[in-house]
């Protein structure tokens, strides 16, 4: 019982990890139709941002600012400028192979211009261990729990019960009304881009002392944020962090119980499974097709 | 017709229609190496040691007053391109050829080098790189049918361990070191109670060691990446695992022992090639590797230094360029660092390529490896 | 189609069969290389650019007809055979993947060929009975038929040019039967299409089984051109660069893949100039490529042409073909 505690435990605070990266990549596929598949070099490129900066002497906690204000500029407003906007006329699929071009493009720059290997990188907070109903969690696990869950209620709080956010509700579902109304939805879709962008900034803040900071830290991170983000449901952001947690916690106990060498594949047959029998996901709402 | 005859001549420069012409002053030795990809760290480590080594012989002269041009292929860490572009190396007639690091592409392009008998000096560890018969294949550190008998024994003797658990990477690396690690365990009669497969760049290990606490055998052997290895030992200190971890060469490096602050201490194992090791020239070229690229390197960079002094000797032995001499000279030799200083170790290439070198069993004490045993090389 | 394409497309065939006389080794296995990724663009751009569907899969088929025409050539099978059984297998699983899968809306059968892809590289990797898990296979042999050897690599070339050609004609021929003029129309607009009476899941599902098809029968053709496979090599990067190839040459253009498999070959080798940077120039390259010609190559020479000639002839359906669609 102990173990299986201890699998959940552990799968819930990975499992917080993917929700975080998963709620901008909703953000981003509901306000503007940007399937980000940079989206996990996103979230490691910030860690870079910071190392470099304390490697220039500045202390931690303003390089981490530092990397948040980068991540902004870099991350939310060239990447709106420069790539998605000028693509998005010509439709999804250009915009879709630029993602892909640019995550090979930040995993590259990230290994020439930094370092091929890993890197430690300083805690927010110091590790220790808690001992839990028999299970052992690390503080940073917990900390990055809190820090998800947080998130996803600050941000529910924002699109739900503020003008702006019920602004930006609208332009997702429906730019061309949502301009007559008035939104400017320019901004508003500019909006979401900068939220994602500080999101994966704080992600890569609190899971690059567990992961290290590493230039293929993307890979794996990016596909499990776009499971969590289909499964949970595309268009809520609450189903990104259901899905991040059902993702977390199953591949711990395929692991565990079924098969390691197959562990990959049950998130992958949840995904198939969802999208063939409920493909709005497991909270989403069935999204109206224009004709 | 002018856009097709642009268009042409266009692809016709991208096909290297050009060819290079070798200035009789250098000598041509290619490597082809996994810059990128899963590979990065491995190849770019066995680059880096290997054009140091290049420079130091460049700036005494080169080799029989030829310097070394020896430009890299990236093979992005797959072995159909690596294939390619081992083509390419042999299309401009090389002397020798250096690399793959990953065992997978040293298979495929074994094939190539030999039917153009051209000696390859490889990095890959697979037991089948020197089992093929190829006799122009030469590694630069223990295949894995030597380093595991090695630790294998020493589970035996020194850990006395009766069962044992296995946690591997799932790659042609990790397999091939599992499939022999428990050849070794079986014929030893030490039973092995849990096979764990990880994957490459996996950060979760909560799974894995819930099942070897349950697992609970006298001993775990532990054989993946650097980072994996680290996060590994995080999370069984977390959980409070308290048989005898063992690694091989990877599992015991420093870089390893640093990212995983006071969760290394006391992980036991064997290690082929350091730059930890307690001999007076690996410490310098150490010293020497981390003053210019300003990272720690791990055995790659060694394999990668040793195997251009490996070229060096063997080539002034015969006293001129000959690839097909080079095999036969290359067979049977040893090479002692006061015959030549940049091989750092005394080495062996037995009749199939493979290196025969001292080694060491070590044991991490405060947060530094400490030799624990030094053995000797199989052939004495 | 037009003189000038007639030109440049006889042009093009003259210096494919003349350039291996040309090139060393190294060249003509680039060039092999080109052929085989060509006949499996050609099958997803049957999916992607004529029907409308993005399949994330066709590398996962490629890797299915390779390990396939591997394992039963060094069982013994003929040649001939095993490639047949190559497309064959991939064309049933296409259609039992689509099968369900094209029931939801369109940008779900991306996902669910993500899915796929991944779990066929699980499978080939821990299958270890049956495909040697991550060893591979290795000393794959190259076919001989009718007494030639294409063991040497210009023989080798001559020959996966030959099965390139047949294939793109078997397409071609394929596009403008009523039949394929169907296809055409599902993309334009499909529930117009639909209105017409036609029953276009089953002209979806029909497009994206024969692309899987020549998925398999490129990868028979790959597996003897490197005479190693391991599951490394198809997994998603693979599939993406497919994507690529056909987006780049020109979505729902005929010689779209061909273009498009040119510029995946080449452009790495060129970047290599740039010695470690290369993989970084050559994504900016692509994503140059996004922002200036989405269309791809040929999309963007059909608007210079439009702009130059006045007067355009009004374009046949099968080689020019409109724009992609989201």
């Amino acid at each position: 019982m102990a173990s299986f505690i201890q699998l959940l435990v552990s799968g819930l605070a990975t499992g917080a990890i993917y929700a975080l990266i998963a709620v901008g990549f909703t953000l981003l596929w509901q306000t503007s139709q940007t399937i980000n598949f940079a989206q996990g070099e996103f979230v490691m490129l910030p860690a870079f941002f910071i190392l470099e900066s304390m490697y220039l002497g500045v202390p931690f906690w303003l390089s981490a600012l530092i990397g948040i204000a980068l991540s902004i500029v870099i991350l939310g407003l060239l990447f709106k400028f420069l790539i998605v906007d000028p693509m998005l006329k010509h439709g999804v699929l250009p915009l879709v192979i630029s993602t892909i071009a640019l995550s090979l493009f930040l995993k590259e720059s990230a290994k020439n211009f930094y370092s091929s290997q890993a890197q430690p990188f300083p805690a927010l907070v110091p590790s220790t261990d808690l001992h839990f109903l028999g299970a052992v969690v690390s503080t940073q696990s917990l900390v990055v729990l809190a820090v998800a869950i947080a998130t996803v209620v600050a941000l529910h709080l924002l699109l739900h019960k503020t003008r702006l956010g019920r602004s930006m509700q609208a332009t997702a579902q429906n730019p061309t009304l949502a301009r007559i109304l008035g939104i400017p939805v320019r901004r508003m879709v500019l909006y979401t881009f900068l939220i994602n962008a500080v999101l994966v900034a704080v992600a890569s803040i609190l899971i690059s002392p567990i992961y290290l900071a590493k230039f293929t830290n993307g890979e794996t991170l990016g596909l499990a944020a776009f499971l969590a983000a289909i499964i949970g449901g595309f268009n809520q952001v609450r189903g990104a962090i259901l899905g991040g947690f059902i993702l977390g916690i199953l591949d711990n106990l395929s692991a565990a119980y079924i098969s390691s060498q197959y562990r990959g594949a049950f998130p992958l047959l949840i995904l198939i499974a969802v999208i063939l029998l409920r493909p709005q996901g497991l909270l989403g709402r069935i999204e109206e097709r224009t004709v | 017709m002018l856009r097709s005859a642009l268009f042409m001549s266009v692809i016709a420069a991208g096909l290297g229609l050009s060819s290079q012409s070798h200035a009789q002053s250098t000598v041509y030795m290619p490597a082809v190496l996994e810059e990128s990809g899963a590979g990065a760290v491995s190849g770019t480590n066995f680059r880096d040691g290997m054009r140091m080594a290049i420079d130091e012989v460049n700036a005494k002269g080169g080799i029989l007053s030829r310097k070394i041009d020896s430009p890299v292929f990236d093979t992005q860490s797959d072995a159909g391109i690596s294939r390619a572009q081992v083509q390419k190396a042999l299309d401009n007639n090389p002397y020798v050829v250096l690399g793959p690091v990953f065992s997978g592409s040293v298979l495929v392009d074994m094939q190539l080098t030999q039917q153009a008998e051209i000696p390859e000096i490889v990095g890959g560890e697979a037991a089948a790189v020197t089992q093929k018969g190829d006799p122009y294949v030469f590694r630069t550190s223990f295949g894995q049918q030597f380093s595991m008998p090695k630790i294998a024994n020493y589970i035996r003797d020194g850990v006395k361990a009766k069962t044992v658990s296995v946690l591997w990477v799932n790659n042609d690396f990790g397999k091939g070191a599992r499939d022999n690690f428990v050849k070794e365990m079986d014929a030893r009669g030490i039973k092995v109670v849990a096979d764990i497969s990880t994957e490459s760049g996996q950060s979760d290990f909560a799974a894995d060691v819930v099942k070897i606490k349950a697992a609970n055998a006298d001993a775990i052997f532990v054989d993946t990446n650097e980072e994996e290895s680290a996060r590994f030992l995080i999370e069984a200190k977390k959980q409070g695992i308290t048989a005898p971890l063992l690694g091989d060469t990877t599992l015991l490096g420093q870089k390893v022992i640093d990212l995983a602050g006071g969760a290394a201490e006391g992980v036991r194992g064997h290690v082929a090639l350091t730059v930890d090791a307690p001999i007076p020239a690996v410490q310098e070229f150490a010293a020497k590797f981390k003053q210019r690229y300003n990272y720690v390197c791990d055995h790659n960079g060694i394999k990668g230094y040793t195997a251009i002094y490996f070229i060096k000797y063997v080539t002034e032995k015969m006293g001129k360029f000959d690839s097909k001499g080079f095999a036969q000279t290359a067979h049977g030799l040893t090479i002692t660092p006061q015959q030549e200083p940049g091989i750092l170790m005394e080495a062996t290439w037995d009749q199939n390529g493979d290196i025969d070198r001292q080694s060491f069993l070590v044991e991490v004490i405060g947060g530094k490896q400490k030799i624990v045993q030094v053995l000797p090389k199989l052939g004495k | 189609m037009s003189r000038l394409g007639v030109i440049a497309v006889v042009g093009a065939a003259i210096f494919a069969i003349a350039a291996p006389f040309f090139l060393k080794p190294f060249g003509i296995y680039l060039i092999s290389m080109w052929t085989v990724l060509t006949v499996a663009a050609i099958g997803l751009n049957l999916t992607l650019g004529y029907a409308g569907q993005v399949s994330m899969a066709q590398g996962a088929f490629i890797g299915i007809g390779a390990y396939t025409v591997a394992l039963l050539t060094q069982a013994g099978w003929p040649y001939p055979v095993a490639f047949v059984c190559a497309g064959s297998l991939c064309f049933v699983i296409g259609w039992g993947l689509g099968y369900p899968a094209l029931r939801v809306q369109h940008h779900y059968l991306a996902f669910v060929t993500l899915a796929f892809s991944t779990l066929v590289f699980l499978v080939l990797r821990n299958e270890e009975w049956l495909t040697h898990g991550v060893y591979g296979i290795s000393g794959i042999a190259r076919p001989t038929l009718f007494g030639w050897s294409t063991g040497k690599p210009r023989d080798f070339y001559f020959f996966s040019l030959g099965t390139l050609t047949v294939l793109a004609a078997a397409t071609w021929w394929m596009l403008r039967s009523p039949w394929g003029r169907a296809f055409v129309a599902l993309r334009e607009n499909p529930l117009r299409a639909q209105s017409l009476g036609l029953d276009t899941r089953r002209y979806t599902l029909m497009a994206f089984a024969i692309g899987s098809g020549l998925g398999g029968l490129s990868g028979a053709l790959y597996a003897p051109l490197v005479q190693f496979i391991e599951p490394n090599s198809f997994v998603l990067d693979l599939s993406f660069n497919l994507l690529l190839m056909v987006i780049v040459g020109g979505s729902g253009y005929f010689f779209g893949p061909f273009v498009g498999a040119l510029i995946a070959v080449l452009l790495p080798e060129w970047a290599r100039i740039t010695e470690g940077y290369y993989l970084m120039v050559y994504a900016a390259m692509i994503m140059g490529m996004m922002a200036f010609c989405p269309y791809g190559v040929l999309g963007m020479v059909e608007r210079a042409i439009k702009a130059v000639t006045m007067r355009g002839d009004p374009p046949t359906p099968i080689l020019h073909a409109e724009g992609t669609s989201p």
